[in-house]
């Protein structure tokens, strides 16, 4: 099997997904394109050897849908002979995007290719999709569908993880990342979104909460109590976990996820492409997976994908440097800290979703590039991605330094 | 069977009248004659527009439930929706209008026949009913109902008439858009012919070119929220139990999102899966079949003819009399409530006095009709008050020696045909009855609480009961607009009997080391309206207790330990938690704030290290009840299997979905239930060993309700 090579990574910041947002005023399909620009300019690449253009996207409707992976490299100006193909596994969009550029690369079908995601939360509402999953009566039903924070919710009471626990992982998380901030840890994937005079848009990763604290987060009332006890969704899925007597229903808008617009490229090729480029590949994709979960506890999949992956490359969790795994909700990386017996220092050293925000689609492909940057900046050999899924399931990516 | 005629304004009337029914029914035969005479008044080139109503005094209640089942094959099944639709559609598509006199209750099918009319125009008879309440025994609007009422009304509007079997009055039938007009009885045709003259452009909303959904198309976020919601609250409510609710929802959505034609294919697709469904055959034989055979006495003896009861007297003013003596009261009996204090039995009044404010305040009674139905109520504590009653009833506690008491007293008083009833709920009547002169006329009236609410009245024959005693306590329950069961005395007789399997199976989950929230939540998804260890709180566990001492006592050495009964007497002798009464027993219960499992539970009952799949603890519950029931008719304590059904749902609320213990062991097969007792037997201990009769009906191929085969 023909080796796939981590040549580039770039990720534009995330800006706040509000109205008063930053990057809120730049439609979907120019924030990709400014990945794609910022990923070109900086390896002097020769676009018309692009095969493929992989972008993950959760909501592709709108003016995200109709394939903005090929409308990205339009607007980006790429060679016309670059194809573009959109993905959604939902929250791990953009990294399955970068795994299946990786899977083209190694089936020996295509040469380069790029991995990534969009998600502009601001312009394209989550949920404005739709979907089978949460709305056809017959599945929803059958499968004990509520809403993701409803999962997150439960995930906590069942495994014992408390209000305490997510607060004082979401301090925790807005500390890391604020200080890899200030040491520019971020500089080298960091790629600022500029108009079309050239000017600066957005430069900087815009939902960060530096000073957050227990107490500032004690004050925060739970987002999902409400709609779970009035709609039922709470009842709901006891009914699917009935060792459990009530939802404890500890995430707030402090130790969830934040909603915020962003894009990310990961270059990837076979080492001949990059000796023709004279481009040095950064890292070795080792492996990669993705498994599907029970769907209304929907966010266990972390672990389960991770063991896949690593399972597939001889490796166990003990032989991973350093590990990524999304921050949708402060329970799931918990959780998977339980599970693993990974340490916290191991895991997302420099913050994540908590305090950076996650654009849906992007997030996978971004975290590909930042655990990259700090294997690099730390000398370390493996690091591993991983992120929950909707629906239940995880995704996973292996890698490692060459 | 439908009467035809077309006037000289050129006006058709389609005039139900099924004089050998008690009301018109949808049956493939008054189906052939309606397709006749509605498509010769559209092919008469003399007839402008048709008129379809009914001679009798509903207009039509629904589909025949006799003839439902006949056909339990998809493919034939199937077919027969589609012929339906077909001349539904006809109607629609015709080029003439057609107009629905409503001029009594149209339910289900019936209605569904207004809904393909062009216009509805009802009747404002304020007891006629309309609505599409299939659910209630397990069906589903399978006449169009669920493509057409949402089209006319909204999703959001139709689903839950629907999903909870709405049935409204004419003026609630036209505020929620059922029907167009609402007009005086007398005017009823008039007013269609009118209509019809008015030239209307006969076409359906949902057949014109720039139809829209009344609350906004398929995926709007109305209809995303309508469904992700509903779907959400539907199986909040209901556990998941029951298959038609969870149809109606799919039909609706996924009918909402193409044309008429393949709206109603697909709900045909859904009515056909439902109808072959076996919730829908038990429910339909016990909630309609069961149901309407107990309220009509099928169980009386012949003889004597039935009896009016003008007064009766109540003995005993705690909670039970008092739920007795207003139901009476209610139903236009005279009533005198007797306690030991005239403070006692004036309290007992009190209980109908709240109950009625509420109504009044509700708009539901008239301060007039409140203080005629109170002024039936006498309190009193002189028994010789009671002369002139043809029934006493014995609400007081549980203590032979009370209760031979006032027995006694009343019996010194009453005429020699009257009844006398004892509400008891353990002791057994024939029991009691050696307390009386003439046990011949003592019978057990078990009611349940809250009275008012509670349908089922527990009939108990004691073993010198008369035929003419039953008959006469019958008629009292039918009077009394309650339905009765009869059965045979036996300890806890028929229901409590049953009901207690649930709850020791549950005390027995718990002392083997089931999570308590497992324990009572597995309850629900079975069926049960509540957790067993809630209901024990709710009974209180000192009463169990005290109760299983009493059974003790009385069989001696034939007595047999229970699974549960260590919980129990830890509970109540060395916790000292007695359930809900005393603020504290599996839950506790702060003052404020919900009720919570007592955390200390699995503590005192160490959680085992392996937790059962909620599926082996549902299937517990099910069948501990059911191998019951099946030795109460094995013992001849229950006699007919319709009672048992009815029994157990109305008094204890065994899992409805199920149509009752019997219909579930006929649902799963003799055989196959012989099996599962016998594996959980070996595996629980010999409360699950299925009995001789179980066996010998599973051999012989033999059924409760089908006594031929």
């Amino acid at each position: 099997m023909t080796e796939a090579f981590i040549y580039d990574a770039v990720r534009t910041p995330r800006g706040k997904g509000k109205t008063d947002g930053a990057l809120h005023e730049v439609p979907a399909v120019r924030l990709a394109a400014s990945a794609l620009t910022s990923l070109a300019a900086r390896s002097r690449l020769d676009t018309g050897l692009v095969d493929d253009v992989v972008l993950g996207c959760v909501e592709p409707v709108g003016e995200q849908g109709a394939d903005i992976g090929r409308s990205a490299v339009l607007e980006a100006g790429w060679a016309e002979s670059v194809a573009g193909v959109q993905i959604n596994r939902f929250c791990a969009s953009g990294l399955e995007a970068c795994n299946m550029a990786a899977a083209q690369v190694m089936s020996g079908q295509s040469q380069l290719t790029v991995g990534g995601g969009v998600e502009s939360m601001s312009r394209v509402r989550m949920g404005s999709a739709g979907g089978a999953w949460m709305v056809d009566p017959e599945l929803a039903f059958r499968t004990y569908f509520v809403p993701q924070g409803v999962s997150a919710d439960l995930l906590a009471t069942k495994y014992g993880i408390s209000r305490d626990d997510v607060d004082a992982y979401a301090v925790e998380s807005q500390r890391r990342a604020a200080a890899a901030w200030s040491e520019g840890r971020f500089e080298r994937s960091v790629a600022p979104v500029k108009d079309q005079n050239g000017l600066t848009v957005c430069a900087k990763d815009e939902h960060l909460r530096p000073g957050t604290s227990m107490q500032s987060l004690a004050a925060l009332t739970p987002s999902f109590a409400g709609i779970g006890e009035a709609i039922g969704f709470d009842a709901v899925i006891q009914q699917r976990y009935p060792e459990v007597e009530r939802v404890n229903h500890v995430h707030t808008p402090g130790n969830s996820s934040g909603i915020v617009d962003g894009a990310a490229a990961v270059l990837i090729g076979n080492r001949e492409i990059g000796s023709k480029l004279g481009l040095k590949p950064r890292a070795r994709i080792r492996g990669f997976a993705s498994i599907g979960t029970e769907p209304s506890i929907m966010l266990t999949g972390p672990s389960f994908s991770v063991e896949k992956a690593l399972q597939r490359a001889g490796m166990g969790y003990g032989d991973v440097d350093l590990y990524e795994v999304n921050e949708a909700f402060a329970a799931v990386v918990l959780r998977f800290m339980q599970v693993s017996n990974v340490w916290f220092d191991k895991i997302n050293v420099n913050g994540g979703a908590i305090a950076l925000g996650h654009p849906l689609g992007a997030t996978g492909a971004m975290l590909l590039g930042t655990v990259l940057d700090e294997m690099e900046r730390r000398g370390l050999g493996t690091g591993c991605v991983t992120l929950c899924v909707g629906a239940g399931m995880g995704t996973a990516t292996v890698i490692e330094r060459v | 069977m439908i009467e035809y005629q077309v006037d000289a304004d050129g006006i058709a009337t389609i005039a139900w009248a099924m004089r050998d029914r008690p009301m018109n029914v949808l049956n493939a035969d008054s189906m052939g004659l309606f397709k006749t005479l509605v498509e010769r008044a559209i092919a008469d080139p003399a007839v402008k527009g048709a008129i379809v109503t009914s001679a009798k005094d509903d207009f039509i209640a629904g589909a025949d439930l006799q003839r439902i089942f006949e056909t339990l094959e998809p493919a034939p099944f199937f077919e027969r929706c589609t012929t339906f639709h077909a001349l539904t559609r006809t109607i629609e598509k015709s080029g003439k209008p057609f107009v629905a006199a409503l001029n009594g209750t149209a339910l289900g099918g019936g209605y569904e026949i207004a809904l393909a009319c062009h216009r509805r125009i009802a009747a404002d008879r304020p007891k006629m009913q309309l609505g599409l309440p299939e659910v209630a025994i397990g069906l589903m609007p399978g006449g169009g109902g669920t493509q057409r009422l949402p089209r006319l009304i909204g999703a959001r509007a139709a689903l839950p008439l629907m999903l909870e079997g709405k049935r409204l009055d004419p003026k609630a039938a036209l505020k929620a858009g059922l029907v167009d007009a609402l007009v005086p009885p007398a005017e009823l045709l008039a007013a269609a012919k009118a209509w019809i003259l008015s030239r209307p452009e006969p076409v359906q909303p949902w057949d014109r070119k720039d139809f829209k959904l009344p609350d906004g198309g398929a995926w709007t976020p109305r209809f995303v929220e309508t469904f992700m919601a509903g779907t959400a609250m539907l199986r909040a409510k209901t556990h998941g139990v029951y298959p038609a609710p969870r149809a109606i929802m799919s039909a609706v959505y996924e009918g909402l999102q193409v044309p008429i034609d393949a709206a109603l294919r697909i709900e045909a697709r859904w009515f056909t899966h439902i109808v072959t469904s076996p919730e829908a055959r038990g429910m339909v034989r016990t909630l309609f079949f069961g149901l309407q055979s107990a309220n009509k006495l099928a169980n009386r003896p012949k003889a004597p003819a039935p009896r009016k009861f003008a007064k009766i007297g109540v003995l005993g003013a705690g909670m039970m009399g008092a739920g007795i003596a207003f139901v009476s009261a209610a139903a236009g009996i005279e009533v005198v409530l007797i306690d030991a204090t005239l403070a006692q039995a004036e309290k007992g009044k009190a209980y109908s006095v709240g109950l009625l404010d509420r109504r009044v305040k509700q708009g539901r009674m008239t301060a007039a009709e409140r203080d005629a139905v109170l002024a039936r109520i006498r309190p009193s504590v002189d028994y010789a008050e009671l002369a002139g009653s043809q029934l006493a009833i014995e609400a007081v506690f549980e203590n032979r020696a009370i209760k031979a008491e006032v027995t006694n007293k009343a019996e010194a008083v009453l005429a020699a045909d009257a009844v006398f009833a004892s509400n008891t709920s353990t002791l057994p009547i024939s029991g009691l009855a050696e307390a009386s002169a003439r046990p011949e006329r003592f019978i057990g009236l078990h009611f349940f609480s809250p009275v008012d609410r509670m349908m089922l009245v527990e009939v108990i024959r004691g073993a010198k009961t008369s035929d003419e005693c039953l008959a006469w306590a019958l008629d009292f329950v039918k009077a009394i607009r309650k339905t009765p069961i009869v059965v045979n005395d036996s300890r806890g007789f028929y229901t409590s009997r049953v009901f207690g399997t649930y709850v020791n199976e549950g005390l027995a989950m718990l002392a083997e080391g089931v999570a308590p929230a497992l324990i009572e939540n597995a309850g629900r998804l079975a069926g049960m309206p509540v957790g067993p260890l809630a209901l024990a709180d709710e009974v209180s566990l000192d009463l169990m207790h005290k109760v299983r001492a009493q059974t003790k006592a009385d069989l001696g050495k034939d007595y047999r330990t229970g699974p549960g009964e260590a919980v129990l007497t830890a509970m109540v002798e060395t916790l000292g938690r007695v359930g809900k009464k005393a603020g504290k027993g599996f839950y506790a219960y702060p003052e404020s704030g919900k009720k919570a499992l007592w955390p200390d539970l699995a503590k005192t009952f160490p959680l085992a290290k392996e937790q059962p799949e909620a599926a082996e603890l549902i299937e517990r519950y099910l069948t501990v009840q059911a191998v019951e029931t099946a030795r109460c008719v094995g013992e001849k304590v229950v006699v007919d299997p319709a009672d048992a059904d009815v029994g157990a749902i109305l008094g204890w609320g065994f899992a409805p979905q199920t149509g009752g213990p019997l219909s579930l062991i006929e649902g799963i097969g003799l055989g196959d239930f012989v099996a599962r007792c016998e594996r959980l037997a070996q595996r629980h201990g010999p409360r699950f060993t299925p009995p001789a009769l179980l066996r010998e009906m599973a051999a012989k191929g033999a059924s409760f309700y089908n006594k031929a085969a």
